[in-house]
C-alpha cells in the first residue's frame, strides 16, 4: 500500500509540471501583458506615463525576458517559497487574495459534495429497488433535467424566482452590513443563509449523475445470483440489499470523489459569478479580463493540484473498500 | 430505459430481398440484416431517443429556415415597443366575437401608482395574425431576397400603425426575443456540431495512432489526456477565450470559440478509439486479414474502423451538449461570442443582473431552449449508446 501511494505521488510530479506549463502558456496567450494593459488604462484616464518608470517595472517583473525564463522564475518561486507572485488587479500578493477565496470555493464545493452523496446514495438505491415505479420515473425525469441544466442558468432562474415570489435578494456571501464584521455567531448564521443556494445549485447536477450511475450498477447487481441466494437463506430484505449489492454498487460512487470536486470547481466558476460570490471563480474572471496572469495562473495550478490530490484520495478510498482494486492497483 | 431485454425485433413484416424472394421469418430477417440495419432497429426501440431526434430535427429545420419562420428581423429595433412583455394571443374580442388569432393594439400609459411607463392593450384596434405575412425584408441564406414571414401582424383594422406580435416579448432595445432565439439557434446549435467535427479528427488520429502503435507514443498520449481530463473545463475555456482579441470579425471569433470548445472534446473520443483499436486488433478477422497479406492501412480502414464506427458516433453525440453549454457559458460571461452575433449565450448576457431579470423576466427564455436542446441531445446519446452494439441484446 505504501508503495502504491508513493508511486502515485511520484506520478503526480510530471502531471503537475505539465499543468503549470499549460497554465503559464495559456495566460501568456493574449497579446501584451498586465503592464501594457495597466499603462493603456492610465493613458485612457489622461495620465502621462513616465518611460523610465515603465522600464523599471518591466525589469522588476522580468517582462523583458523570454517566456521560458519567465516561466522558470515563476515556477521556482512557487516551489521554493510558495510565492505565486503579485496581483495587479487586486494590488496585493496573490497568496493573500487567493487563500481565502480558494478556501471559500473549496468549502462550498465540499458542502455540495456532502449534499450530493447524502442525497444521491439513498435515492439511488431506492430508485433501483423500485424500478419502473412512480418514484423511479420521477427521479429519472428530475435527473435528466438536472443533468441538462447548467448551474448558472439555474442560478439565474432561482435568483428571479426568489426575488419575484419571496422578495429575497439572493447573491453574495454575506449581507451588506456583515461583510466587514469580524467572525461571530451572527455572521456565521448570515453566511449559512447565503450559502445554501450556491451549494444546492452545485449539488444538483452531480446528484443527478450519481443517482443514474448508482441505479444502473444496482440494477446489474440485483439481477445476480448471490442476491437470490441471500434471499433464499432467509435474510431480511434490508440486509440482503445493504450487505451485498449496495457494497458493490457504491464503488463507482466512491471513485467519483476525484472528478466531482473538479466538476464543482468548473461549474461553480460561472455560478459564483452570477451569484456575485466573493470566491475564486469571480476572481479568475476579473484576473482574466485584466490580463493579471499571476492570479489566473495561480488559480489553474492550484485547481490542478487539488484535482490531482482528489483523484489520489478517491483511488485510495476505492482501494480501501474494494480488495479487487487493491490487488490490481498494486501491480500497476 | 436501457435495460429492456426484449428480443431484438418486433416487426415481422416480410422483408423483400432484391431478387424478389420474400423472407418471412423474423429470425431470418435478423440474421440477414447488416450492421447498420440492426443499429437502426435497436435505436428505433428507444422511444425517448426517437422523440429527441424529431425535436432536434425541428430545431435544425427552424435554424435553417430562420428567415422565413421568424416574424421579424432579429436586429430590427422597434423602439416604440421596447421591453414589451409577451403579447396576449386572442381569438375572441371583449364582446365575445370570434376573429381568429389576433392581438390588440398597444398603447403607452403610465402606472397610476409608480408612474412607470407601461404597455396597455387597446381593445378598439385589432391586429389579426396572418400566415405568410409581409414584414421585414431579408435574404434567405444571403441569396434570395424576400419579405414573407411564416406568421406576423400586418396593418390593423383601425389604425395604419403596426403593432408587433411578440411571442416571448421584446428586449430592452425593442428586438423580438422569439426571432432572436430562432436566429441564435443557428450559432448555438452549430457550435456543438462543428466543435465535434474538429474533435472527431483530433480524437480519431491521435487515438488511432496511440492504439495502433502502442508503446511510448501511447503512454505519452494517455498521460496528456489524463492531465487534460483532470483539469476543470470551464476555467480553462475561460482562460483561452479571454485570449481572443475583442476586435475580431464575428466569423473568426465563432470559429476560434469552436476550436477552444473542441480542445477537451477530443480526449474522450481518443480514448474510445484507442480502446477499440486495442481490442479489435486481437480479433480473429484482423488476424485473418493480416495472414491474407493485407496492408496495415487497409486493415485499419476496411476492417477495424467499420467495426467500431458506431462507438465513435456515440462518443461524438455525447460530447455535443457539453459544447453547447460551453458556448452558452462563455458568451454569457462576455468572453465568447459577442453582439451583434446572436446566440443563446449572447442573449442571456442581457439577463445577467437581477434588475433586468426582475423587470424583463421573459429575457430568460433562451434558458429554456438551452436546457431543451441539451436534454434532447442527452436522450439521443442514450439511445445511440444502447444501439451502438446491436449484437448484444
Amino acid at each position: 500500500m505504501v508503495n502504491y501511494i508513493l508511486l502515485r505521488l511520484l506520478r503526480m510530479i510530471p502531471q503537475m509540471l505539465i499543468i503549470s506549463v499549460l497554465a503559464f502558456v495559456i495566460i501568456q496567450l493574449p497579446p501584451g501583458d498586465f503592464l501594457t494593459e495597466r499603462i493603456n488604462r492610465l493613458k485612457a484616464t489622461g495620465l502621462t506615463v513616465d518611460n523610465a518608470e515603465v522600464e523599471r517595472l518591466t525589469k522588476m517583473y522580468g517582462l523583458d525576458q523570454p517566456m521560458a525564463a519567465q516561466y522558470i522564475k515563476w515556477i521556482t518561486n512557487i516551489i521554493t517559497k510558495g510565492d505565486f507572485g503579485y496581483s495587479w488587479t487586486f494590488a496585493r500578493d496573490v497568496n493573500e487574495i487567493i487563500g481565502s477565496r480558494m478556501g471559500m470555493t473549496f468549502f462550498i464545493s465540499f458542502l455540495a459534495f456532502v449534499v450530493c452523496w447524502s442525497f444521491a446514495i439513498p435515492v439511488g438505491i431506492l430508485v433501483a429497488v423500485k424500478q419502473y415505479s412512480v418514484i423511479d420515473y420521477f427521479f429519472t425525469f428530475l435527473g435528466f433535467i438536472g443533468l441538462a441544466t447548467p448551474g448558472f442558468l439555474l442560478a439565474l432562474v432561482l435568483m428571479y424566482v426568489s426575488f419575484e415570489y419571496f422578495g429575497l435578494k439572493v447573491g453574495g456571501l454575506f449581507s451588506q452590513e456583515m461583510i466587514l464584521a469580524p467572525w461571530s455567531w451572527a455572521k456565521f448564521v448570515d453566511f449559512l443563509k447565503h450559502i445554501w443556494l450556491p451549494v444546492i445549485i452545485l449539488a444538483i447536477g452531480g446528484t443527478a449523475n450519481l443517482i443514474r450511475t448508482l441505479r444502473a450498477t444496482m440494477l446489474d447487481e440485483l439481477r445476480k445470483q448471490y442476491v437470490t441466494v441471500a434471499r433464499a437463506k432467509g435474510l431480511s430484505e434490508f440486509k440482503v440489499l445493504m450487505l451485498y449489492p449496495v457494497r458493490i454498487a457504491i464503488n463507482p460512487i466512491v471513485s467519483t470523489f476525484g472528478w466531482l470536486l473538479v466538476w464543482f470547481f468548473s461549474g461553480g466558476t460561472v455560478v459564483e459569478i452570477v451569484l456575485n460570490l466573493d470566491t475564486a471563480g469571480p476572481m479568475l474572471w476579473r484576473a482574466l479580463m485584466t490580463q493579471d496572469m499571476y492570479t489566473a495562473g495561480a488559480y489553474i495550478v492550484i485547481v490542478g493540484f487539488l484535482t490531482a490530490i482528489g483523484s489520489l484520495i478517491s483511488d485510495l478510498l476505492l482501494a480501501a473498500i474494494d480488495p479487487r482494486v487493491r490487488f490490481g492497483g498494486l501491480e500497476a | 430505459m436501457s435495460e429492456t431485454t426484449a428480443p431484438p425485433l418486433e416487426e415481422s413484416k416480410p422483408i423483400q430481398k432484391k431478387k424478389g424472394k420474400a423472407i418471412d421469418t423474423k429470425d431470418e430477417a435478423f440474421y440477414r440484416a447488416g450492421q447498420w440495419q440492426l443499429v437502426w432497429w435497436k435505436f428505433r426501440r428507444h422511444k425517448l431517443a426517437r422523440f429527441a431526434m424529431i425535436v432536434l430535427g425541428i430545431f435544425y429545420f427552424c435554424a435553417l429556415f430562420a428567415e422565413i419562420i421568424t416574424p421579424y428581423d432579429p436586429l430590427h429595433r422597434m423602439k416604440e415597443f421596447a421591453a414589451m412583455p409577451p403579447s396576449n394571443l386572442r381569438l375572441f374580442d371583449t364582446t365575445g366575437k370570434f376573429h381568429g388569432p389576433f392581438v390588440y393594439g398597444i398603447k403607452m400609459a403610465r402606472d397610476p401608482v409608480t408612474l412607470r411607463p407601461m404597455y396597455v392593450e387597446d381593445p378598439n384596434s385589432i391586429y389579426p395574425i396572418k400566415l405568410f405575412a409581409k414584414g421585414d425584408e431579408y435574404k434567405l441564406w444571403g441569396l434570395f431576397a424576400w419579405n414573407v414571414h411564416l406568421f406576423g401582424t400586418e396593418t390593423g383594422t383601425n389604425s395604419a400603425e403596426l403593432t408587433p406580435y411578440f411571442i416571448f416579448g421584446s428586449d430592452s432595445l425593442g428586438r423580438d426575443v422569439f426571432s432572436r432565439i430562432i436566429y441564435g439557434s443557428r450559432i448555438s446549435l452549430t457550435v456543438g456540431l462543428i466543435g465535434v467535427f474538429l474533435a472527431f479528427f483530433l480524437g480519431l488520429i491521435l487515438g488511432g495512432l496511440a492504439g495502433f502503435f502502442g508503446g511510448v507514443l501511447d503512454e505519452v498520449l494517455m498521460r496528456i489526456i489524463d492531465v487534460l481530463v483532470s483539469l476543470p473545463q470551464i476555467p480553462l475555456w475561460m482562460s483561452l477565450a479571454a485570449a481572443l482579441p475583442q476586435d475580431w470579425p464575428q466569423l473568426r471569433l465563432y470559429f476560434f470559440v469552436t476550436i477552444i470548445l473542441s480542445i477537451f472534446g477530443w480526449t474522450s473520443l481518443a480514448r474510445t478509439v484507442r480502446g477499440k483499436m486495442l481490442s479489435t486488433r486481437e480479433e480473429d478477422y484482423v488476424m485473418a486479414a493480416k495472414l491474407d497479406g493485407e496492408s496495415e492501412w487497409s486493415i485499419i480502414t476496411r476492417y477495424m474502423l467499420p467495426g467500431f464506427a458506431s462507438y465513435i458516433i456515440v462518443s461524438l453525440t455525447i460530447s455535443i451538449p457539453g459544447m453547447i453549454l460551453g458556448e452558452t457559458s462563455l458568451s454569457f460571461l462576455g468572453i465568447g461570442l459577442r453582439a451583434p452575433t446572436i446566440s443563446w449565450g449572447v442573449m442571456l448576457q442581457d439577463a445577467q443582473s437581477l434588475q433586468s431579470v426582475a423587470l424583463l423576466p421573459w429575457l430568460l427564455w433562451p434558458c429554456f431552449f438551452v436546457v431543451l436542446a441539451v436534454l434532447m441531445f442527452n436522450f439521443l446519446g442514450d439511445g445511440m449508446r444502447d444501439a451502438a452494439d446491436p449484437y448484444v441484446t
